[in-house]
């Protein structure tokens, strides 16, 4: 049985964890710039040692209320080619966790969200959601665009 | 290796690309039978080999590729339907020429590769006497099995090759060249992403080996090339990051460090540049052959005069620009010089001069061919323009001349009476354009009729690093592409300038009206009130002209572009972002894509234009859309229908005739009114100029001054009294404000008191 590691982050107190194969960092607050006409969870973009990478904002992708005190924090993953940060309320520490463990999406989330949880591995009194990195980047989905865009 | 046959190389591997675009483009027609888009690729291709084998003497290959392209315009223009046979014939074709190609390649020859049959085919499915079976004859024969792989390979390709380019890697690439089986190939298969080692290990050596090998070291060398030139853009950022904290620095080996590596960075910089410039020479080189055999063909006379050969652009830019300036000059000698008969009828020498001229300006290079021929008709241009429906005669009559020449580069617009080998099937100034606008270049022409016509393509040095404009707009900065930007304009907004029509707002930068932007509008960011002056960043895009309004004008400086991601792409209107000295993200502007968004704007200027031109008809409707002009302390409205134009003439340029005042105008000595002496206002405001409303009819203009235009608005004169005054026909409020309605007619005869002796016609002054 495989035992892989998460990097756990909190949002609007959900507890949610990335395969930390797919995170390439974390950091603090950084400096964005908006992007008019983007899709809203487009938070902006970040000057990460000279890359431009967009920041996505995992609050207004699931449809949770906005942040309303503090500084989000970046957790930079990969999808693909390209690099994409996460904007997340705080973070956690990286658990580990075997296969075995995941059960499915509970029934009781809904909403975007529901499309973008892998699964859960109940711990200690909290539920871990794991995030589907790829399906939570996708802002083009978020607003139905693919075909415009094909 | 002498001059010619590194052209014929060139060409070879050249056309080896395009023959794999037109491979995947059949297929994809296949499943989507009669894409108008898909079959322009298609054509365009065949039209490039068709070209160039023109010129490079390869008369077999020629005749092919003429009788496809023949099949493909027609297919393309709906005159024939596409049939599983039409495909067949137009693989085979693409087959034998690549069959072509190769015995090129090997014996620089077309040795005896027949072409009759397929020539035959095509020519048969043109006049669609039959398509049955596919012959017995040996090029098909050879041809027969690779049909049979791209047809059964469509949904599972026999092997991917190594992505060339990202873009490609998400499409089906098939495998259909003879070299199929040999070794080289299958390095490319196993090194996934990395291009360059293929290159590297291949040795020009035996022949098909060479043929990969240049293929694709081509390209590797550009990329390597992209990823130094990408890196010394860091470094520059970098190394502004550093120099600018350095300077508040006391450490004296920290300033000095500092100092050298702002020195090394920069002549870094600019020897990375220098490894990716050519002399345009490389180009030009190929043009003398191609106008001596095209003057040749024609029986024109044409000499060819090149100046500025080693002004150097980034190689990507040069290839990219190779077509549509071979598409130029062969549309010079085809369209462009007369023959020596015409010419010398003309009065003008017999041999036609033709020019190519390149230098640097701004942070650009220019490249203008020029030619001394007969000029472009503007009044031709219109006819076909309406006749292909790309405008209504409404429209045209509108049009300046600049905007009647921009309309050859509408696509489907081709002027040539007759479909010749050379050019003038449609494909042509639309591809020009649309290639060089992808490099972030432009293209326009100018002509004068009988005298010649100069076409100019402005392009930037390189595609990594551009001039740009940055601006700030809702506290965020942007970068504008410089060679989009044509000039700035501050307006104070408190003065006369930004008007609005039917709820657009234009600016009139001498005397055209100009369709503004307000780029916070444009962006979704908007909720400003600006009280200060306005600037206006006067772009030109599509052919169009606006005004984009912005907060602040920043600075003119290199960017470094970096790609967007694609997850942003749906926005639509930036062509990637920078990182400004500061560190921070900007995002570039598409001006091409904000163009199209202002259509809206460009559509109620052109009506208004529409509505300010149209002879006078009278006004029937309570609400009638009045000018209000102010005079002295006074405001006075005029209806807006008979108003021709609106003007704004130096003071110095009213010059008297007896008692009267007059101004040149358009050739014509105008009959002027100052409406102040006219209504007895004498306190005239000072000023250096006057601005004048033109009312004109049957060729007679008279101005009428005024003091200051002050908008143009909806009046609803329900409140008006009538107390007359002379030259009045009442007053009424509009916009708060008393408003006396001018008396036209009385105020246009005494200024001219025979303007409506001729025909005595009502002037829509009753409102």
């Amino acid at each position: 049985m495989a035992v892989r590691q998460y990097a756990t982050f909190e949002v609007d107190g959900q507890y949610f964890g990335v395969d930390v194969a797919r995170v390439q960092e974390v950091f603090r607050h950084h400096d964005r710039t908006p992007v008019p006409l983007a899709p809203p969870t487009v938070a902006g973009l970040i000057n990460l040692r000279g890359e431009v990478i967009p920041a996505i904002d995992v609050r207004t992708r699931m449809g949770l209320p906005r942040r309303e005190s503090g500084d989000p924090m970046n957790v930079v993953v990969r999808d693909g080619d390209e690099v994409v940060s996460l904007l997340v309320d705080s973070i956690g520490d990286v658990s580990e966790a075997d296969d075995a463990a995941v059960e499915p999406p509970p029934t009781t989330i809904t909403g975007p969200a529901r499309d973008m949880i892998l699964g859960a591995i109940p711990q200690e009194g909290r539920l871990l959601l794991l995030l589907d990195v790829s399906r939570t980047v996708d802002v083009n989905q978020e607003l139905g665009r693919e075909d415009a865009l094909a | 290796m002498d001059g010619m046959d590194e052209i014929v190389q060139e060409f070879v591997i050249e056309s080896h690309e395009n023959l794999d675009q037109l491979d995947r483009d059949l297929v994809a027609l296949e499943q989507s039978p009669g894409s108008r888009e898909l079959l322009s690729s298609i054509f365009r291709t065949i039209h490039t080999i068709k070209g160039t084998s023109g010129f490079l003497a390869f008369g077999r290959l020629e005749s092919v590729a003429h009788v496809g392209e023949n099949l493909l315009s027609r297919l393309r223009d709906g005159v024939q339907e596409m049939t599983p046979g039409t495909t067949d014939v137009l693989l085979a074709m693409v087959d034998v020429i690549r069959e072509l190609l190769e015995t090129i390649e090997r014996t620089g020859a077309e040795g005896e590769v027949p072409v009759d049959t397929v020539v035959a085919r095509v020519t048969a499915v043109i006049e669609g006497t039959s398509e049955s079976a596919p012959t017995a004859e040996p090029a098909a024969e050879a041809t027969a099995p690779t049909l049979v792989d791209v047809a059964a390979t469509e949904k599972k390709p026999a092997r991917k090759r190594a992505p060339r380019a990202k873009v490609a890697t998400a499409e089906v690439e098939v495998e259909v060249t003879a070299v199929v089986a040999e070794p080289v190939a299958e390095v490319a298969v196993e090194v996934p992403t990395a291009v360059a080692a293929v290159a590297a290990e291949a040795e020009p050596g035996e022949a098909p080996a060479r043929r990969s090998a240049t293929e694709s070291s081509i390209r590797v060398d550009v990329d390597l090339l992209d990823s130094l030139m990408r890196l010394v853009g860091e470094l520059v950022l970098t190394r502004n990051q550093v120099v600018r904290s350095a300077a508040t620095q006391t450490d004296v080996a920290l300033v000095r460090a500092t100092q050298r590596l702002n020195l090394i960075t920069t002549e870094l910089q600019e020897s990375v540049m220098k490894t990716r410039m050519q002399p345009i020479d490389n180009l030009w080189s190929k043009l003398p052959r191609v106008v001596r055999d095209l003057s040749n063909q024609l029986g024109k006379q044409v000499v060819l005069e090149m100046h500025g050969k080693e002004t150097e652009l980034d190689r990507t830019l040069l290839e990219a620009v190779k077509d549509p300036l071979t598409h130029l000059v062969r549309n010079a000698v085809d369209h462009g010089v007369e023959t020596p008969e015409i010419r010398t009828a003309g009065g003008k020498p017999a041999t036609g001069v033709l020019g190519l001229k390149a230098y640097h300006e701004g942070g650009h290079v220019v490249v203008e061919v020029t030619d001394d021929g007969a000029g472009i008709d503007p009044e031709i241009i219109g006819r076909i323009a309406v006749k292909r429906g790309l405008v209504t005669t409404d429209q045209l009559d509108r049009m300046r001349r600049e905007e009647i020449l921009d309309l050859l580069f509408r696509p489907g617009f081709s002027t040539a009476a007759a479909v010749t080998n050379v050019s003038g099937r449609g494909v042509g100034m639309d591809v020009v354009r649309t290639n060089i606008e992808k490099i972030g270049g432009m293209v326009d022409v100018e002509s004068a009729v009988g005298k010649g016509t100069t076409w100019r393509l402005t392009i930037p040095l390189t595609l990594a690093i551009v001039q740009a404009l940055t601006v700030e707009c809702a506290g965020e900065r942007y970068a504008i592409p410089q060679v989009a930007v044509h000039e700035l304009v501050s307006v104070d907004t408190t003065g006369p300038g930004v008007e609005y029509v039917a709820g657009a707002p234009v600016y009139r930068l001498r005397g055209r009206l100009l369709p503004l932007v307000r780029m916070d509008d444009a962006l979704g960011v908007g909720g400003r009130e600006n009280t200060g002056p306005i600037f206006l960043a006067v772009v030109q895009a599509d052919g169009r002209r606006f005004g984009m309004v912005v907060d602040r004008v920043l600075n003119t400086e290199e960017i470094v572009v970096k790609p967007l991601s694609s997850r942003l792409k749906g926005a639509g209107v930036y062509a990637g972002a920078t990182i400004l000295g500061d560190g921070r993200v900007a995002l570039i502007l598409d001006v091409q894509a904000l163009a199209r968004r202002t259509q809206l704007a460009a559509e109620a200027v052109a009506a208004v234009e529409a509505e300010t031109e149209a002879k006078v008809e009278g006004t029937a409707t309570d609400t009638v859309r009045l000018l209000v002009a102010s005079v002295g302390d006074r405001r006075v409205a005029v209806p807006l229908d008979s108003v021709t134009r609106l003007e704004d003439f130096p003071l110095s340029a009213v010059e008297h005739v007896g008692h009267r005042e007059v101004v040149q105008y358009r050739g014509e000595i105008m009959p002027l009114v100052r409406l102040g002496r006219l209504l007895g206002s004498y306190d005239e405001a000072p000023g250096e100029s006057l601005p004048v409303v033109v009312y004109s009819e049957r060729g007679r203009s008279v101005a009428l001054a005024v003091d200051r235009i002050v908008d143009i608005i909806d009046g609803n004169v329900d409140a008006r009294s009538d107390l007359d005054d002379s030259g009045l026909i009442g007053s009424a409020v509009i916009q708060k404000k008393v408003t006396e309605m001018l008396d036209v007619r009385q105020a246009i005869l005494a200024a001219d008191p025979r303007f409506f002796e001729s025909a005595d016609v009502h002037v829509g002054a009753e409102v």
